[in-house]
């Protein structure tokens, strides 16, 4: 299924273009354990990095990813905390991925990306946007992704539901049956 | 996030002011709005007023695992610490929201009137108190509220009590399972119809119609359901100074009258507002917390106190539910409210059943993207998870009444401070035999629809674990005799001329509708009395 812009828009109709982390959490509060690293990866790279990771955690079927990712990119980067949390755990990631693949994400195969995603802890990881390296590797690189996927008409579709939760897809759907 | 805009920044108290009312929910914003057009009206609201801009940073919260409910409106630490040492635990951080709007910003915003025996649960049902009020005195209020929410219903429940006039705008079409449900339901004899919403169906004073978003509760982006910012934003545009994030610690008092709502604010201040009149509007555990804080040498068991029952008493809706899976898709999660439900076993209440009405829920089982975001994989696999999670859910809710019970109260931990030092509200919460029972009967007819309906029942809430539905009820309750109730019939503490109460803590009884319709309506009522003191 095609990723179009119309689900760019609507991922970031629907998310916000802030992103929740600008509101502060009160759970899983910790200290001093998101550990800034002092180089923050440049957009570009960023979105190269969410787009290598963005094919291994959407479906095979789901097509359009590149300029999905970049549109919607485009406001969750545009400034505040949430954008510079994306921007330290994709930093993170690469830095992994460098100490441990000798490579960058995005040069990575499709196989090495999901195996290291799985190494720093991600899959099983609680997203924690304050939390350790895993959990906000979770928050602000696979959740991102994932949310904006299935809050887009396309990526309810896939599931079944062409009006997800987060989309303004209008009060009719409901009344309907399966297309 | 941002702090919103305040075009009373600095807080101070205002002078000459007419009344003064404490909450910005739905109770004090419509109080402050109705008398905003001839009076100086000043509102007080412990919490913030919420930036409209963060709405869809809310939702985000709302959908995100990493946040609890309470997180989406910034609700939790110190300033609502709260205990809940009754026999039944009280989660009261999930059941309310302090700012400008009140609980409203997280309701779900059902809204139906009370039926006529529910004033009269004594001589009609033989137990509780009758309300000093009837159907009849309410009615022409309970139209008025409907206005004012901007209510979407229609005139298709025949259980209901009577009406004068259509509901301001057409209800929401059936959702496509209660399509299903009616087929079960018909075979069963037993009756569904459209739940009045307040929320738009159509654009309605200036808002705009529902756009799906589908997380109602506990945010809507769109504005499009009801909430009191409405009233409140009006009421400024009238004139009234609404004072944001201004607690009021205590009300001063002397013996005949409030004299001060006296409120602290965030630089570490106290000031005193003084008016004629006062209005607390503080919801059903904050309301008699207030006036049990404001103790004197008068009243040395709490403000508006002498029959000793402020806080006594409290009751909430106890929740019936059961669900399952069918072999067929049914449509779930598109929107975040209901469009159907049943009255049809509602006045067969008696002494040993209490009344209940039946839900038919469009939002049963799992939404995909929260699935998606706390499941241990992803790619093909998230994905055939989430095909084989989502999509043939069904499930039913009930709300049940419980009775009033005196040791059932709101009253003060003075072990546990908030954060200006005041001890916390600890709900000792207990729920009646009467109630547990008819949790029992919702659950039969519960089980009696899904199964005509062919589902597979995989959950069910009974007795044992029924939780509530996060309308606080009963505390400073009304009634004729200043011995067995806080106010009057117009909603005045017996004890002092000029403070009156606006909320449902004074329902002496609960029903079993969702309450807000019921405590717009008694408010717009109190600002009448209010009103006429003042003229
Ligand atoms: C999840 C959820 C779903 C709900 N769904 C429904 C529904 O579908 N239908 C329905 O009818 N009802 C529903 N309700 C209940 C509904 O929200 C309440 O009945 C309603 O908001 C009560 O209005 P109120 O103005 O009395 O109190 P509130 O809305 O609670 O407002 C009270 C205000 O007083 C302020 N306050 C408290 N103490 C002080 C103080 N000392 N000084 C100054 N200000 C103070 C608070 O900050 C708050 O803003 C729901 C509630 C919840 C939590
Ligand atoms: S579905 Fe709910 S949240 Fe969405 S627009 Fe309608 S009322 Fe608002």
């Amino acid at each position: 299924m095609e990723l179009t812009r119309r689900d760019a828009a609507a991922a970031l109709a629907a998310i916000g273009a802030t992103g929740g982390i600008a509101l502060g959490v009160r759970r899983n509060e910790r200290e001093g354990s998101s550990s800034e690293p002092n180089t923050s990866a440049s957009d570009g790279g960023v979105r190269a990095t969410l787009i290598a990771v963005a094919e291994v955690v959407y479906p095979t079927e789901v097509s359009g990813i590149e300029a999905f990712v970049d549109g919607f990119l485009e406001g969750r980067l545009a400034g505040g905390d949430h954008a510079s949390g994306i921007r330290t755990a994709v930093t993170e990631l690469d830095e992994h991925a460098l100490s441990w693949y000798d490579r960058r994400v995005t040069e990575l195969s499709r196989e090495e990306r999901d195996r290291l995603l799985r190494e720093v802890g991600a899959d099983s990881a609680e997203e924690d946007p304050n939390g350790t390296t895993a959990e906000r590797i979770r928050y602000y690189v696979v959740n991102e992704l994932l949310l904006a996927l299935y809050t887009a008409p396309t990526g309810g579709e896939l599931v079944g539901i062409e009006n997800p939760q987060g989309h303004a897809g209008g009060a009719e759907s409901y009344t309907q049956g399966s297309r | 996030m941002t702090a919103a805009f305040s075009p009373h920044a600095d807080r101070m108290p205002i002078e000459g002011a007419d009344v003064c009312v404490i909450g910005a929910g739905p109770a004090g914003a419509l109080v402050a709005d109705r008398l905003a057009d001839d009076h100086e009206v000043v509102m007080l609201d412990a919490g913030p007023r919420f930036d409209p801009a963060d709405r869809l940073a809310r939702q985000e919260r709302a959908i995100r695992p990493a946040y609890d409910r309470p997180d989406v409106w910034d609700v939790g630490g110190e300033r609502d610490a709260h205990s809940a040492s009754g026999e039944w635990f009280y989660p009261l951080n999930h059941a309310r929201v302090k700012g400008i709007g009140g609980s409203t910003l997280h309701w779900q915003g059902m809204v139906m009137r009370l039926h006529e025996d529910d004033f009269n649960s004594g001589s009609a049902r033989g137990v509780g108190p009758d309300w000093p009020i009837d159907y009849a005195d309410l009615r022409p209020y309970y139209a008025a509220a409907e206005r004012e929410f901007g209510v979407a219903g229609a005139s298709d429940n025949p259980y209901a009590p009577p009406r004068e006039e259509p509901y301001p705008m057409p209800a929401f079409e059936p959702s496509y399972s209660d399509s299903l449900f009616a087929d079960a339901c018909e075979e069963l004899g037993i009756d569904m119809h459209s739940v009045p919403n307040a929320r738009n169906s159509e654009t309605y004073d200036d808002r705009s119609a529902c756009v799906g978003y589908g997380t109602c509760q506990p945010v809507c982006p769109s504005g499009a359901k009801y909430d009191a910012t409405v009233h409140a934003e009006r009421a400024e545009a009238k004139g009234a100074t609404v004072i944001d994030r201004a607690p009021v610690q205590r009300l001063a008092h002397d013996a005949d009258r409030v004299r001060a709502a006296v409120y602290a604010t965030p630089d570490g201040e106290e000031y005193r507002q003084t008016a004629e009149a006062f209005v607390v509007a503080c919801g059903g555990v904050e309301t008699p917390r207030l006036l049990l804080l404001s103790e004197s040498e008068q009243y040395p068991d709490g403000l508006a106190n002498s029959s000793g029952l402020v806080g006594r008493f409290f009751m909430d809706h106890l929740f019936a539910g059961m669900g399952g899976r069918l072999s067929e898709p049914t449509r779930q999660n598109h929107v975040g409210f209901l469009t159907s439900e049943c009255h049809q076993f509602y006045d067969e209440a008696d002494g040993e059943i209490a009344p209940f009405k039946l839900e038919f829920f469009n939002y049963d089982g799992p939404s995909p993207v929260e699935v998606a975001l706390s499941g241990d994989d992803w790619g093909d696999a998230l994905l055939e998870e989430l095909r084989g999670a989502y999509g043939d859910h069904i499930g039913m809710g009930a709300l049940v009444e419980q009775l009033p019970q005196a040791e059932s109260r709101v009253a003060l931990d003075h072990d546990r401070a908030d954060d200006h030092g005041n001890p916390v509200p600890d709900v000792r919460w207990t729920v009646d035999d009467r109630a547990l029972r008819t949790i029992e009967r919702a659950n039969e007819v519960q089980r009696e629809i899904l199964e005509a309906l062919g589902a597979e029942i995989t959950w069910h809430v009974g007795p044992e674990d029924t939780g509530p539905a996060y309308h606080h009820m009963g505390t400073t309750r009304m009634g004729e005799d200043p011995t067995e109730s806080v106010v009057n019939a117009e909603l005045r503490t017996h004890d002092l001329e000029n403070c009156w109460i606006a909320s449902s803590s004074v329902f002496p009884t609960a029903g079993a509708v969702n309450p807000t319709l019921t405590i717009a309506a008694l408010a717009l009522r109190a600002a009448d009395a209010v009103g006429a003191s003042l003229a």
